[in-house]
């Protein structure tokens, strides 16, 4: 698990409901066998106005001037604000990784898809949920101030505002335990390998079709 | 193993089994059985497990296949006719890592019993009643059909069971959806499942393992039940399941990988044991009327966003909350659909046959007696059948329905997941409407720009032969 450093940043307003892992990271780009080189193509479809391939250079394809992030006022946005049911649809890790290859430390909504959810904390990626009226809320005021910015403090679990205004979030304690000190969490298990060979001496016993 | 002497569900059986550590606050390290491995969210995982010197704990749990960037075209090139370098590289990939770490069994590219990983799991006995089974791939829950825990994955996750054997996970929460009485005739697994999405919604499942009940579950056959269950997660559930019963056990019977003999008898008593106890309590529970179930299709962006096929596509002025209101409009914009349109006015360009949700024998079978003696409409561009396995191909050309297919002017392709999500060939082109058989109606899933309206697989040979959606019980 990589570590979550403590952010502070710049807040883009992602105003629509059930975004997708196919509209996060388009299926193109998911025959790369690499983990690195998804930032250029987070939200692909929506970000530019021509059809991206992989080995293009993304650097000279038409920016679609109407997507939030392409607006100068979300450049350098850390902090992605969305709406419920963020992550649904495909199991890909690579919908994280290209939010976090973009530049984004942490997205705020009032739900994520479960797989997603998992797939992001392992990756360093802060998935916060807040109750939908405080979301409602943090997008009013970051549509009516440019440069609003959020602090997202994970040892405290809370989210402030410029106002000093603040949201206490839940997150499970062994997960930000991991996420606080960036460990390995397959190192993590494998302290329990003695544990897991008696389970399968047991399992084998009792179930010995499982291995044949 | 946790015996109790309270009443469990299925779940509750199917997590005791496979508890290896409880942490003190709750995390649970999780034994992992089967462990389904293709070639799309595996690459990192394996390059992982190698940066890191460590080795696959059981490589006997894996059965590996490619599928996802595999044309359904031009098998006679070899491994040329993935024309794509960046596919071919990835394919490659996979022969490579199996070859140097193992599996119990492996299918590759152009294999006869190649397919879909979902699709060749249960055929091959690879997916069996009690296990866990994890893959990286949401679609995952389709094996849940067979009475095991069975859900999807990221690609860390990919990495930590290949190391461990294990994941480390919290319970989640159980949902019983139960659907009453007797399901009408032409009525498919899809629709009800269409039907219970349409009605919990896209995130209504979110932390939840659901267990499907009732008597119209218990009626379908096993593959009607991987198809309810495969679009589990397109209710926000990472697994659904089926409770064992004589079906189950009569389709596990005989499979390659199923124990035989003795081992057959033992497996079999176990087995009839994975049920939820009567009396056996659920966090919640949503019931339908399989009698109100009518022919399902979707007019959105989202599988939630499905209507009957006597409906109409809705008008966004009519919704209240302004978040849905525009997530309506925005669908109603990329569809290119009017408010109010009747959906039987609705005229796909192409229809597709296939993907883990819908393109087993029976689903080719219900869709051939369909098209039988007819043509498709001149309207259509293109109508493939993209059956989802070797196997599945082979059985349905010992029946002659890809002649009933070719005959009527749909072109019968190799398997693999083909246009569901289209990382090979097989694509929508910008502006394009689709009737297909997957489980995904995303924008952009079928090929940029392209529509998706999801629907069962009569259904979707019914609208190729009329041009349009059409109730297929008046076919």
């Amino acid at each position: 698990m990589e570590k979550f450093v403590p952010s502070e940043g710049l807040v883009a307003p992602m105003d629509r409901a059930n975004v997708d892992t196919d509209a996060i990271i388009p299926k193109q780009y998911l025959k790369s066998i690499k983990r690195t080189g998804y930032g250029p193509n987070l939200f692909d479809a929506w970000r530019y106005l021509d059809h991206g391939e992989p080995g293009m250079d993304h650097s000279k394809r038409r920016l679609n001037p109407d997507f939030v992030l392409n607006h100068p006022r979300y450049r350098g946005a850390t902090v992605l604000l969305a709406r419920e049911n963020f992550g649904c649809g495909s199991s890909r890790e690579h919908a994280p990784w290209a939010l976090l290859q973009y530049g984004f430390q942490a997205v705020i909504a009032p739900s994520f898809a479960d797989i997603f959810y998992s797939n992001s904390l392992k990756n360093g990626l802060l998935l916060i949920r807040l109750d939908p009226k405080t979301v409602d809320r943090l997008f009013k005021e970051a549509d009516a101030a440019a440069g609003y910015r959020l602090a997202v403090d994970l040892d405290a679990q809370t989210v402030t505002t410029p106002r000093g205004e603040s949201f206490g979030f839940e997150i499970d304690p062994f997960v930000k335990h991991c996420l606080l000190n960036g460990l390995d969490e397959i190192g993590l298990t494998l302290r329990h390998a003695d544990k897991i060979k008696a389970f399968e001496t047991q399992h084998r016993a009792e179930q010995p079709w499982l291995f044949q | 193993m946790t015996v109790g002497t309270r009443a469990r569900t299925l779940y509750d059986k199917l997590w005791d089994s496979h508890v290896v550590h409880v942490a003190k606050d709750g995390m649970t390290l999780l034994y992992i059985d089967r462990h389904l491995v293709h070639e799309v969210t595996s690459p990192q995982a394996y390059e992982g497990l190698k940066l890191a010197g460590r080795k696959p704990w059981r490589v006997d749990s894996i059965v590996a296949t490619a599928d996802h960037n595999t044309p359904t075209r031009n098998w006679d090139k070899g491994i040329a006719g993935i024309a794509d370098p960046v596919s071919r590289l990835q394919v490659e990939t996979l022969d490579h890592n199996i070859k140097e770490y193992g599996a119990r069994v492996y299918f590759p590219f152009l294999d006869k019993q190649q397919g879909i990983v979902h699709v060749i799991g249960p055929e091959q006995g690879a997916t069996l009643p009690g296990m866990t089974l994890v893959c990286g791939d949401s679609h995952t829950s389709t094996h849940g059909a067979l009475g095991c825990l069975a859900f999807g994955i990221g690609t860390s996750e990919v990495e930590h069971v290949l190391a461990t054997q294990c994941l480390a996970m919290k319970k989640t929460k159980s949902l019983n959806i139960v659907v009453e009485g007797t399901l009408g005739r032409g009525i498919t697994a899809k629709d009800v499942i269409l039907a219970i999405i349409g009605k919990i919604g896209s995130g209504g499942g979110t932390g939840y393992t659901i267990e499907y009940t009732g008597a119209a579950i218990r009626a379908l056959s096993m593959e009607g039940r991987m198809t309810l269950c495969n679009m589990s997660i397109e209710a926000g559930a990472r697994a659904g399941m089926v409770a064992v019963d004589d079906q189950t056990i009569e389709y596990v019977r005989g499979r390659p990988l199923a124990p035989k003999g003795a081992m057959w008898d033992r497996a079999e008593a176990y087995w009839r044991t994975l049920v939820s106890d009567t009396g056996a309590k659920f966090d919640r529970v949503v019931t339908l009327d399989a009698r109100s179930i009518q022919p399902q299709v979707t007019w959105g962006t989202n599988p939630q966003m499905v209507t009957t096929i006597d409906g109409k596509v809705p008008d966004p002025a009519q919704e209240k909350d302004p978040v849905q209101r525009e997530w309506i409009t925005r669908a109603l914009r990329y569809m290119d659909l009017k408010p109010n349109t009747p959906i039987t006015e609705i005229r796909p360009d192409k229809v597709f046959i296939g993907a883990c949700t819908n393109s087993r024998i029976e689903d080719l079978r219900v869709a051939a007696q369909v098209v039988k003696g007819r043509k498709v409409a001149p309207g259509i561009k293109l109508a493939i059948v993209v059956p989802g396995s070797g196997l599945v191909k082979r059985q349905a050309e010992k029946e002659g329905l890809d002649r009933i297919f070719t005959a009527a002017g749909f072109e019968w392709r190799e398997p693999g997941c083909s246009m569901c999500l289209g990382m090979n060939d097989d694509q929508l082109s910008p502006g394009e409407r689709c009737a297909s058989t997957s489980n995904r109606n995303f924008e952009g899933r079928q090929g940029p720009g392209g529509r998706t309206h999801l629907v069962s697989p009569a259904m979707a040979a019914a609208a190729a032969i009329a041009g349009h959606f059409v109730d297929v019980r008046a076919f």
